[in-house]
């Protein structure tokens, strides 16, 4: 079972390091990665896949609150939250395939970022299932790449990660 | 006021009151070593950079303090890596300082430039590497902060050259706040909950771990056993938190532990865990070792609920606060015919140690009748010998054992010792190691005659690595492969280039000759016990099988 979890952490030198480092250390599964500063220059929100029961998931979240950097952690299940990858897929489709592969683009609101005589490059937005739909679609005609992003996610409504964030968390706990 | 960053690192260990480090120097710490050296902090020169970490730990583990080791750049910051980890596995709170090549430096490969960092970021509980002089007070006291705090452990902090020699105004730090637990949130309840569960147990086991001793918990744990007439059994890192000659005590538990210790915790309806992790070698098979059983695990760290065994109650917090807790709401309890089943049991254990063969059993006997009631500490490297003194040794008070639990890395021993005789000068320190162990670490007979530390150094000579031998014995069908050592090494001389005084024996009546001179002198001494390469560590349950399942050897 897949969980995305998103991390706030303290913006210091390595932190991504020890947090992926906890992750293989203990041998849970990372399945994507995606990190990124804030608006607020102190601190980066790192968002996880990962895999694994629910133990699995409550013994990640407890060796997570171990670490020094991390300020808060929140659960972004399907259900309450809003979760979105990006992919780039670049497929064969020159002469009269390229009209068929941008039909098939529109139906999935993909848009084109780069053509050329054989080629065209697409741009998908959304969750693992739809840009895992669109590389199906396009898998007869070729693909020649494809990159993505880890998946970023926030919670709908008022919820946001701040809440978890606790004054003298790590003495709390750990510390 | 204005200070160099070597000056403002001597003021920041003096403000947590660090009297005495163990160290080593080398060029990218010498600005530290400048600036100690004016200082009242006593530097302890080590003979190499892991007897210094193993000796910050021993000193931490004796008394409760924060050890404090130090090294240079390179070598000797990777030199510090066992001891970190050995510091860490065990949670033990021990800050090391690293030099570090000049930040203008760093990222070049140079000279002895080594990640430390990067190395030590799986065996300390946080590290740091500091570019910027103003940042260093603080990184130093939330690195003490850090060790100390919850559950402890090892700290690094890496201090580059050029940040030692920069100057920077620098804030005394008024008073040192220490964040003390305090019970709230949903505990309440849940320590209702195992009430009931310890009020209704018919055959209750209270099991202590290491961070019973932590968390100077051992009155409260003696309440709780004596309110409720439990039996207590205790990890190898748990000895001394429930006294050893308490008629409660069944001894060790796990592996290597008493049959009758296992049998009970095997029995029992409801296991209160103090303290302790659930280590594979306390445990066995984990399925088995819960089977039919309310298991109350209380621990300072909630990864610990539920990482290696499905706890029925969890109670998180300090331990400390927690039992006592437990106790003010416990009705007190006889359950005799649970302990007329475990008396039973004990008449069953086959009573060993025979004093005519120098059997090692027998060694630890009569050392632990010898030094009952005497201040002592005993400090143990790692393997037969460990367990021997583990299962015969009667440890009363919580500090005076010490041994590498988590990492068991051989070498630990003497130099722990030495810290821990640093520690608690009007403590005598006995430290135990094979002679395989001793040959890693042993040179650090040096810094114990350079300061007279009165360690006695028991050295169980089976001549050879002798948990190798019996592992290839029981698991490998007597192919025995590099553990039997030619036994041409004289410890004795050894000891002498030191001008540390030994003697070897090879009989029970001369060993309680040179036991008794050595206790009463107050020296450093090394006993040389020689026994047979075929003494076994009985009994042994198969580490993935069920604790009550002894092999047969
Ligand atoms: C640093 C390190 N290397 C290897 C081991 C594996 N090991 C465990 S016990 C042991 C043998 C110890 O022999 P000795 O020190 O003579 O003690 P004895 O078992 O004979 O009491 C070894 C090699 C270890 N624990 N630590």
């Amino acid at each position: 079972m897949k969980h995305v979890l998103s991390i706030l952490v303290h913006n210091q030198p390595g932190v991504l390091v020890r947090v992926a480092g906890m992750f293989s250390r203990r041998g849970f599964n990372i399945h994507s990665l995606a990190v990124g500063t804030t608006y607020d220059l102190e601190s980066s929100r790192i968002t996880v896949v990962v895999c694994g029961d629910d133990g699995i998931l409550e013994q990640v979240i407890k060796q997570l609150e171990k670490l020094i950097e991390v300020v808060a952690i929140q659960i972004l299940p399907s259900e309450s939250a809003v979760r979105r990858g990006m992919a780039m897929i670049k497929v064969n489709a020159g002469g009269d395939k390229r009209g068929e592969v941008l039909k098939l683009a529109d139906v999935f609101r993909a848009s084109v970022v780069d053509v050329s005589e054989h080629t065209v490059t697409f741009e998908i937005t959304g969750d693992e299932d739809k840009i895992n739909a669109f590389a199906d679609v396009l898998a007869p005609y070729k693909i020649m790449e494809l990159v993505r992003t880890g998946l970023v996610g926030l919670a709908r409504g008022d919820n946001t990660i701040h809440q978890y964030e606790r004054r003298n968390f790590h003495e709390q706990i750990v510390l | 006021m204005k200070l160099t960053g070597a000056e403002v690192m001597v003021q920041c260990l003096t403000e947590q009151g660090v009297d005495t480090v163990f160290g080593y120097p080398g060029g990218t710490i010498l600005p530290f070593y400048d600036a100690m050296n004016n200082s009242s902090l006593r530097h302890i020169l080590t003979v190499h950079e892991q007897g210094a970490a193993h000796a910050a730990d021993g000193y931490a583990r004796a008394s409760g303090k924060v050890g404090v080791c130090i090294a240079t750049s390179g070598p000797g910051a990777t030199n510090l890596v066992t001891g970190l980890a050995a510091a860490f596995m065990d949670s033990i709170p021990v800050v090391a300082i690293t030099g570090q090549v000049p930040t203008t430096m760093i990222g070049r490969d140079t000279f002895q430039e080594i990640d430390i960092t990067g190395i030590t970021m799986a065996i300390t509980k946080h590290n740091f590497i500091v570019k910027d002089v103003t940042k260093l007070a603080d990184t130093i006291r939330y690195a003490f902060r850090i060790a100390a705090s919850g559950r402890s452990g090892p700290v690094l902090i890496d201090v580059p050259r050029d940040i030692q020699t920069s100057v920077v105004d620098f804030e005394p730090l008024a008073e040192f706040e220490k964040y003390s637990w305090a019970v709230g949130g949903e505990i309440l309840s849940k320590i209702k909950t195992a009430v009931q569960a310890i009020q209704g147990a018919a055959r209750p086991v209270i099991v202590v771990g290491g961070g019973a001793v932590a968390a100077d918990a051992a009155d409260e744990i003696r309440a709780l056993a004596e309110k409720i007439n439990a039996p207590v059994v205790s990890t190898l890192m748990g000895l001394g938190s429930f006294s050893g000659t308490h008629p409660l005590f069944l001894g060790l538990t796990g592996m290597h532990g008493c049959k009758v210790a296992n049998q009970a915790v095997w029995e029992a309806d409801v296991m209160i865990a103090v303290g302790s992790r659930f280590s594979d070698r306390l445990t066995g098979d984990r399925d088995k070792y819960v089977e039919d059983k309310t298991v109350i695990h209380i621990d300072i760290d909630p990864a610990e609920i539920d990482k290696n065994v499905a706890a029925h109650i969890g109670l998180t917090g300090d331990l400390k606060i927690i039992v006592d807790l437990l106790n003010g709401q416990l009705n007190d309890g006889q359950r005799s015919k649970w302990w007329m089943r475990i008396r039973e049991c004990q008449q069953d254990e086959a009573v060993d140690g025979d004093e005519k063969q120098l059997s090692p059993s027998w060694v630890f006997s009569h050392i632990a009748e010898e030094t009952f009631g005497k201040e002592c500490i005993f400090v143990t490297d790692v393997g037969q010998h460990q367990m021997w003194a583990a299962q015969n040794l009667k440890i009363e008070k919580p500090r005076t054992w010490i041994t590498s639990g988590g990492l068991g890395a051989m070498g630990f021993g003497l130099p722990a010792a030495m810290g821990a005789q640093f520690a608690k000068p009007d403590k005598r320190v006995i430290h135990f190691a094979g002679d395989g162990g001793f040959k890693m670490t042993g040179a650090e007979l040096y810094t114990i005659a350079a300061h007279k530390l009165p360690v006695i150094s028991v050295i169980i000579n089976n001549h050879g690595l002798g948990m190798i031998r019996q592992l290839q014995h029981v698991f490998f069908d007597n192919n025995y492969t590099s553990c039997e050592l030619p036994p041409n090494v004289d410890f004795t001389v050894f000891a002498a280039a030191f001008g540390v005084h030994a003697v070897a024996v090879n009989s029970a009546v001369e060993f309680v000759q040179a036991f008794k001179q050595a206790l009463a002198s107050n020296q450093p001494a090394v006993i040389v016990v020689n026994i047979s390469r075929e003494e076994l560590v009985t009994p042994m349950a198969h580490p993935s099988g069920a604790i009550n399942a002894f092999i047969d050897m």
